[in-house]
């Protein structure tokens, strides 16, 4: 993992003191609102429905035990014991009191952390792929690419006022599991022709006008990333609208004036760009390179695991679910949800935190993940190893990775001033009922995912199952899509029609699933491929030729 | 004929702490809603809400909202103040907890 080197320290200590007189002055009535307003959304600190929140940065998703610690004692000291992971990877505390704020970005600092541009309209947190560097089908740990770019766009100058916020993601497989085609730029690492560079799309994104990124340069050569992302950030920031928030993103941008007409653009800034670049750059990924050796991981006999799951069921269900391959055959991939029955989805107590830290600790590499789908990872356990990490995860060790029940939530109405309807309970009432079927292993995979607004952070346009919480009339209504796509294939979900009152969301999503198993062509047939082949008509029935339809309004 | 006016009151959000906040008949920010100063006059609303958004040292996001009276004292009408006024509904966290704890 990457060190902070003086620089970065002194420039974290200097923005922190900085915050704490900015604080101070709000606090004394020197700074109003409005002015105060910017300083901290540029520190990470919103103002929410019931409270502050503090969004903390994990580039791309990255944590050892150490942060993860640091996390659980912010959650203990200053909020209400627990933190909550989001789909962009970073942590929020939900209950900070303005005063604490500064403590709380000190107490960061000491673990290499902050909360810089998790705000506003700059380059938001570079997030990846959260199996980077064990994944068996990476070209590369893609990891140090989101490094290098995390270092080039943290108060970059020219970028910290674009036209709207901007979120980059890298990935280096076929497999896309950062959802990187819903990013203003999504990187993919690739290889043509015995050279490595990357493939560059962009404009994709969710919220109100969802789209797939576009491929606006097949290969970029190693070498050339940065001032190729200046050229495209510099004519976003151009160019992209500033008379209407809800246009104002880089995707309407490209939609507007045509992918040919920004590729031209951005490739006419582009030698201007280059040539500012002496290299510097390169040599700096060298030396991130460096820091992000993968572990050198010993040769270790697997036979326990096998045994393990021979032995024990309730082992082998968790095992089938979460442990994913490793690129070395003695190693898993461990995922351990944050999606207990009836919890709150990316929600982890401070007590859970220290317990995933000692895990990683003693059994991971010191390695731990943040992923998009709002559980931890991780990433290099020895397969040996797996039974002890079970057995201590006890009631944390839901087996439910990729199962209906690991659903993405965002906060919804329970906490955000910009929701329009909750989303939390949604989540529990689905996973506990599924629970209560006990068919979700049989279902096998699917996603579902819930937004408690339209600006989606519940990324519901791509889920399988996606259900979108609404104000209709000062009611919460709940409008569903099916067949939204969040891999490598990415596609935006189509919505079935009128939406669904509260208490009656729940059953309708039952009532997809049970189609779902009645009509699929064998358990091989996910979900996702069932609706692909059959298509919206029996599902549609499903939903709305039901004795209680009366209940749905548009 | 002039247009029904909804009954009313001012909430924001407490500048140190964040929690929601009612203005009281007598000038106090009230963490219950039950305390907060009923508007029924569009005019008094008004001057009310501009008084308190000049108190910008102890609040934050000064608004007016829609409520209904009862006998136990003003109700939300929308329930997004309905979340605000009790907290999460997923968590004991909030004013429900804080009013157990004053209790």
């Amino acid at each position: 993992m990457y060190q902070y080197n003086d620089f970065d320290a002194d420039f974290i200590r200097e923005r922190n003191r900085q915050f704490r007189a900015q604080v101070e002055r709000r606090i004394d009535g020197s700074l109003t609102e409005d002015e105060f307003r910017p300083l901290r959304l540029m520190n990470g600190l919103y103002l929410q429905l019931h409270a502050y929140m503090l969004r903390v940065a994990i580039p791309y998703g990255s944590l050892d035990p150490a942060k993860l610690r640091q996390l659980a004692y912010l959650a203990e000291r200053w909020d209400k014991g627990y933190g909550h992971f989001t789909t962009r990877t970073n942590i929020q505390f939900n209950w900070p009191k303005l005063r604490d704020v500064p403590d709380m970005l000190d107490a960061l600092a000491e673990v290499e952390m902050h909360a810089i541009q998790t705000s506003g309209n700059t380059i938001r947190n570079v997030t990846s792929d959260h199996f980077a560097g064990a994944a068996a089908d990476e070209l590369e740990d893609p990891r140090p690419v989101a490094e290098l770019i995390r270092q080039w766009s943290t108060d970059h100058p020219e970028f910290q006022f674009l036209p709207r916020k901007f979120k980059i993601a890298v990935i280096a497989s076929e497999n896309d599991r950062a959802v990187m085609k819903s990013h203003d730029i999504g990187l993919r690492i690739v290889d043509r022709e015995g050279a490595r560079g990357f493939q560059v799309w962009v404009g994709g994104g969710m919220g109100r006008t969802p789209m797939v990124a576009k491929l606006l340069r097949d290969f970029l050569p190693r070498a050339e990333l940065l001032p190729y992302l200046e050229a495209v950030l510099a004519t976003y920031n151009l160019i992209g609208r500033r008379d209407n928030k809800y246009k104002a993103r880089i995707k309407i941008t490209v939609h507007e004036n045509g992918l040919d007409e920004i590729r031209a653009l951005v490739e006419a800034e582009f030698p201007r760009r280059r040539a500012a670049f002496a290299g510097v750059d390169q040599d700096w990924l060298a030396r991130i390179n460096a820091a992000f050796v993968t572990p050198r991981l010993a040769e270790r006999d697997a036979s326990p695991y096998y045994a393990a799951r021979r032995a024990d069921p309730v082992f082998r269900a968790w095992t089938d679910t979460n442990v994913t391959t490793h690129k070395h055959a003695d190693y898993g991939i461990v995922t351990i949800s944050l999606k207990a029955y009836g919890a709150t989805p990316g929600d982890a107590s401070a007590s859970q935190m220290r317990l995933v830290a000692d895990l990683a600790e003693r059994f991971g590499q010191k390695d731990i993940r943040v992923s998009h789908a709002q559980n931890l990872v991780l990433p290099h356990v020895a397969l040996a190893d797996v039974p002890a990490v079970h057995a201590a995860l006890r009631e944390a060790g839901t087996a439910n990775i990729g199962l209906a029940s690991d659903i993405i939530a965002c906060p919804g109405m329970d906490y955000c001033a910009l929701a329009t309807a909750r989303s939390i309970p949604v989540a529990q009432g689905i996973a506990l009922r599924l629970e209560e079927l006990k068919i979700e292993h049989e279902v096998g995979h699917l996603q579902i995912k819930i937004s408690g607004c339209i600006n989606a952070c519940g990324h519901h346009h791509v889920g399988h199952i996606g259900i979108l919480g609404l104000d209709r009339a000062g009611v919460e209504n709940y409008q569903i899509t099916l067949g939204g796509d969040p891999s490598a294939t990415t596609t935006i979900g189509t919505r079935t029609g009128p939406g669904f009152a509260y208490d009656e969301i729940v059953p309708a999503i039952e009532r997809l699933i049970l189609t779902y198993l009645d009509l699929r062509d064998g358990p091989e047939e996910t979900f996702l491929e069932a609706y692909n082949r059959l298509g919206m008509a029996p599902f549609k029935s499903a939903l709305y030729e039901h004795a209680d339809r009366a209940y749905a309004a548009e | 004929m002039p247009r029904d006016f909804n009954p009313k009151v001012i909430t924001a959000n407490a500048l140190l702490e964040g929690d929601v906040v009612y203005l009281t008949i007598d000038d106090r920010w009230s963490r219950n809603l039950s305390d907060a100063e009923v508007l029924t006059d569009e005019a008094d609303a008004d001057l009310r809400l501009l008084q308190a958004q000049a108190r910008a040292s102890e609040v934050v996001g000064v608004y007016l909202t829609d409520v209904r009276t009862t006998s136990r004292g003003p109700e939300p009408i929308h329930f997004r103040e309905d979340f605000r006024r009790r907290g999460p509904s997923n968590l004991f966290h909030g004013k429900q907890a804080d009013t157990l704890r004053r209790a």
